[in-house]
């Protein structure tokens, strides 16, 4: 078992590697160099240009070096938690992302939850009662949440709350708890705004599950160790949960390394719509006004987050399937 | 041993083959046809891209006209029967006419249907004259109004008094094209790539399958932000539009590698490969004569599943503003006018395009999920 | 002789599915198992013989019905008919496990691969004897120990996927009779096993049987493992008991054509020069749709005549304990008597 996370957790540091070099030639794609342009910005809003400044900054990221160069003072900053400057709001990126990443993670895990609570009956449901009247439901609202785009599935959301009760969705927090510590009422604000962003990202998340959990489970029921435990006398319920249930779940636990990403994905695009401070719209913003460090970092991070998360299912899963534990096939 | 005497043998009715010589995609048909809802699906989606190809034609107005007399003016529906004030019955198409009221409160000027007023609709209107597809000259619109300068909005109008079912239709265009390029290139590179790792294997199959597992364990939306923020934005239509499928497939392509990868690998072990090596057939043909032909199904049912993504990922792009751009008219930019609340609450008809987005890519989904089941009767 | 302990009379099984008409997979057959006997149960794969020992467990799909018959089990304190039982019933439940076990041919596939063997033993322990984790486990560790499996504290704690097929199989054997049954069904236990495996688990079994004294309903298609561990045998083909009887009498002198055909397609040891073809039984078995009305043999018979394609042969005494449903023996009869 020792051996297996050490192996992942090798193999997770070389995707990172990659992926900060990713997130970096992100940072280096808009033509020009950003100081250039920064200083561009600074003169045209009238302000004094110190050239020591500009030296410092220029030296600070290496600037007309080679890429490797550059990429190599930068990540070292990194690993120190320095992500860099963000030019548009003038201080250092970590203290702006922090807060917002926090976020992100919360709704993103929130959702994960969610997508488990739901597909979990549902699936199992649908499979022990093939083509039954629930299971074609099923089948049928698990094509619709996976066809409907989730930052529409937003919109729709926010117009029924606007039209129905003139609410306007949005936020993760009201007004008066945006900066209060953690409370009860402060959660419990929090839950009112997030059930919607949750409920938005976990749709098509949650279709994708009950359809992998119905297929596997459909398969293991089939198998002859499903006959040997009703053979031993234990009720069906038991046989089903106790049995099959748990072995369709091993597939489906390795899926959270390609539902993350798009989980993550989702949530840019949800929280711009539903206007949640999370590392989605600020984000877009930077992207927009070509705040790199900003942008590169919030990519890098979120990837991070992304890697780190697929590093936990695995670990998951070997602990649910000693076969994996053991190293066997 | 012990389980199939459980299960009497049941026999498969197929079809008796009155073509023993029948080839692998005629086949495929044959089953697909069994596939109810992927059949109608079939038809939705043609009826879509018949749509795109045809968008001039379809589509009542310039998608560009506007109005400012009829900002956000609501749908007017198309009627065909009418009665009139003395009780008669009038047959043939019309459009209802808009008259104003303005708002006490909110001191907003709001339109309502004016069911006096009818406007006659015609099919097969003269209309000024247009290239067809940017090729063909036209000077007839299917659907449009006797007068042009009464107001002809079947789906209702946006900001600027355009027709949304004209700037919807164009959209489509774009939307699909777009989908459909964005897997063409995905299919090419994937082709190549995932059959040279899964026909050499080696080295080269596993550089390629670490690539492929790392850009999927990428979140992909923030990655496609960052390429396509890159983008200069004096770029033309064109070059944008060129520049974001080639975003797209960057990632696309991956998934349709890993299909021909797996089926190159598995295939590579067959007997009948085995076979063409022993005859000594040469590598290029055994991929082109025998691999290629027993897997061509599968490639197709991979792509259409892919079309989705695309068009997903266009339009999600385009609705964050860092994919087309303005002039250019596709889904997710007609979406983005849908992104505040209140218009919306004025305006729930600029929700269209995501209606279109949602059918479109069910009907594809349905569409390739009978093509993966006629491609391989036996399941995955 | 000593009270049957089940007793199977005229059972049917039909499948039933939307598309095509019923499926009459075993029709009308008589068994009898009593304690400290086994009934070897032969035939094809495909003759119903799996069908029938399920059908006594109730372990069939949902599409499979007993339209007819019952299945007597003596529990004891009276006999109850599993027949009429519902296969999801407390009765019923109560029954599997602890009066009637089974093992299965594939010990691997038969085992959860993610499910330790002790875990799985245990759980028919807890469940039917009521006894707390730890001595359940005691249990399990004395039962293993029992069937064979060495270091069995160690190997309690083993998944299936680190055992050899043998040693699964006796885990198997180990978890089926955890609850001291009356009854053991073993559905081809030794065909996935290798040839000295097979003897292994043989000997077992009948060693176990010689301990426990339960009745064992076995099934095979191999007529050297019936002559090592039967008492009596019952020869199905196509949903038919063709022949049954005392294993000896059977052997010695078969008297339906099937049986007949059976023992010749098994190899001899005999020398060079002596040795003959085997004779294979011509044609193929039938799918069950096409079994005729009359005796399910007769497209393969090399002796049919007139009556066999349309009457059903009765069943038919022809020593104490030997019958055979051919029509060749009473018409015989009637012959010599004409």
């Amino acid at each position: 078992m020792l051996a297996f996370i050490i192996r992942r957790t090798i193999a997770m540091v070389l995707t990172l590697v990659a992926v900060s070099i990713v997130a970096f030639a992100i940072i280096q794609l808009p033509p020009g160099d950003y100081l250039t342009s920064y200083i561009a910005q600074l003169s045209s809003t009238g302000d004094q240009v110190d050239p020591r400044v500009i030296e410092n900054l220029r030296a600070q990221y290496g600037l007309g070096e080679p890429f490797y160069v550059q990429y190599w003072k930068w990540i070292s900053g990194v690993v120190q938690g320095n992500f860099g400057h963000s030019f548009e709001w003038k201080r250092p990126v970590w203290e702006l992302i922090w807060g917002r990443l926090g976020n992100s993670v919360l709704v993103e895990g929130l959702a994960v939850i969610v997508m488990w609570l739901i597909a979990l009956p549902i699936g199992i449901y649908a499979a022990v009662r093939k083509y039954s009247l629930g299971d074609y439901l099923a089948t049928i609202a698990g094509f619709i949440g996976l066809a409907v785009p989730n930052f529409f599935f937003a919109l729709i959301l926010m117009y029924l709350a606007y039209v129905w009760f003139g609410v306007t969705m949005g936020g993760l927090f009201s007004p008066e708890f945006e900066n209060a510590r953690w409370s009860l009422p402060r959660i419990w604000d929090f839950f009112a705004h997030a059930w919607a962003p949750v409920l938005v990202l976990a749709t098509a998340g949650t279709a994708e599950l009950i359809r992998i959990l119905r297929a596997n489970l459909l398969d293991e029921l089939k198998k002859p160790y499903v006959v040997t435990a009703r053979a031993k006398g234990l009720p069906e319920w038991k046989v089903v949960l106790k049995y099959p249930v748990r072995l369709a779940l091993n597939p489906l636990v390795s899926t959270i390394g390609w539902l993350l990403p798009a989980l993550v994905s989702g949530s840019v695009i949800v929280s711009v719509v539903l206007n949640l401070p999370t590392a989605g719209p600020m984000l877009l913003r930077s992207l927009t006004t070509q705040d790199m460090y900003l942008a590169g970092a919030i990519i890098l991070l979120l990837s991070v987050l992304t890697v780190i998360g697929t590093l936990i299912s695995d670990i998951l899963l070997a602990l649910i399937d000693p076969r994996i534990r053991y190293g066997s096939k | 041993m012990a389980v199939d005497t459980v299960q009497p043998t049941v026999h498969v009715d197929l079809p008796k083959a009155r073509n023993r010589r029948e080839s692998q995609l005629g086949l495929m048909w044959r089953r697909f046809r069994q596939h109810k809802l992927a059949l109608v699906s079939l038809w939705v989606v043609v009826f879509f891209y018949l749509v795109a190809l045809l968008a001039e034609f379809i589509a009542p107005v310039d998608p560009v006209h506007y109005s400012a007399r009829y900002t956000y003016a609501p749908p007017q529906g198309l009627h065909f029967v009418a009665q009139n004030a003395d009780g008669g019955w009038e047959f043939g198409p019309y459009v209802n006419g808009y008259k104003t009221e303005i708002d006490p409160v909110a001191l907003r000027r709001t339109f309502v249907i004016d069911e006096e007023v009818r406007i006659p609709v015609r099919f097969f209107a003269e209309s000024e004259p247009y290239l067809l597809a940017g090729v063909i000259p036209l000077s007839v619109k299917l659907i449009g109004v006797e007068n042009p300068r009464d107001p002809f909005y079947i789906l209702g109008a946006d900001r600027l008094g355009r027709d949304m079912l004209s700037r919807l239709i164009h959209g489509t265009r774009i939307s699909l094209s777009i989908g459909l390029a964005g897997v063409t290139l995905s299919l090419f590179f994937g082709i190549v790539i995932g059959g040279f790792a899964g026909f050499y294997g080696g080295w080269f199959d596993s550089a390629v399958m670490r690539v492929v597992e790392f850009i999927r364990s990428m979140p992909t939306i923030p990655l496609w932000l960052g390429l396509a923020a890159a983008m200069p934005k004096d770029w033309s239509a064109l070059q944008t539009y060129f520049a974001i499928t080639l975003i797209l497939s960057l990632i696309g392509w991956t998934e349709l590698a890993r299909v021909v990868r797996g089926r190159f690998l598995s295939l590579r072990t067959e007997d009948f490969v085995t076979a063409a090596q022993l005859d000594g057939a040469s590598d290029w043909r055994i991929v082109t004569r025998h691999m290629v032909p027993s897997f061509t199904s599968h490639i197709i049912a991979a792509a259409t599943l892919a079309i989705p993504g695309m068009i997903l990922a266009e339009t999600a792009l385009s609705f964050l503003g860092l994919g087309l751009q303005a002039p250019i008219v596709s889904w997710g930019t007609l979406l983005q006018d849908a992104q505040n609340i209140r218009t919306l609450a004025t305006a729930p008809w600029l929700l269209a395009p995501g209606v279109c987005v949602v059918i479109v890519i069910l009907a594809l989904n349905f569409f390739g999920d009978g093509l993966r089941d006629a491609a391989d009767p036996h399941g995955r | 002789m000593t009270k049957p302990l089940l007793t199977i009379n005229d059972m049917s099984i039909t499948f039933t599915s939307p598309d095509e008409a019923d499926i009459e997979a075993v029709r009308q057959v008589d068994l009898t198992l009593t304690p400290g006997k086994t009934l070897a149960l032969v035939g094809e794969s495909g003759c119903g013989k799996s069908v029938t020992a399920r059908a006594v467990l109730r372990l069939l799909d949902k599409n499979a019905k007993i339209p007819t018959g019952e299945i007597l089990f003596d529990t004891g304190s009276g006999a109850v008919d599993i027949a009429k039982l519902k296969s999801d019933s407390l009765a019923m439940r109560a029954l599997r496990g602890a009066e009637i076990s089974m093992i299965f041919q594939e010990p691997m596939s038969s085992l959860s691969p993610v499910h330790t063997i002790g875990d799985q033993v245990d759980e028919i322990i807890i469940l039917h004897d009521r006894l707390n984790k730890k001595q359940a486990r005691e249990r399990t560790v004395s039962l293993l120990d029992q069937v064979g499996v060495p270091g069995a504290r160690d190997r309690a704690n083993a998944y299936p996927f680190e055992l050899s097929g043998g040693l699964r199989q006796r885990a198997m054997i180990a978890m089926a009779l955890a609850c001291t049954p009356k009854l053991l069904i073993a559905d081809e236990p030794t065909t996935a096993l290798d040839v000295t495996t097979q003897a292994q688990i043989l000997d077992l079994l009948r060693q176990l049987q010689d301990d426990f004294g339960m009745a064992m309903l076995f099934i095979t298609h191999d007529l050297g493992v019936v002559a090592e561990i039967a008492d009596d045998i019952a020869v199905m083909y196509l949903g038919d008991v063709v022949e049954q009887g005392d294993v000896f009498d059977v052997f010695r002198a078969p008297k339906h054509p099937y049986t007949q055909a059976l023992m010749n397609s098994v190899p001899r040891l005999m020398r060079k020069a002596e040795r003959q073809r085997l004779t294979p039984i011509k044609g193929t078995v039938p799918s069950p749709k096409d079994r005729p009305v009359g005796c399910a043999f007769t497209s393969r018979c090399p002796h049919a005549f007139a009556p066999c394609p349309t009457v059903r042969p009765e069943r038919t005494q022809i020593g104490a304990d030997h019958v055979a449903r051919c029509h060749l023996l009473t018409h015989v009869r009637e012959e010599a008597m004409a």
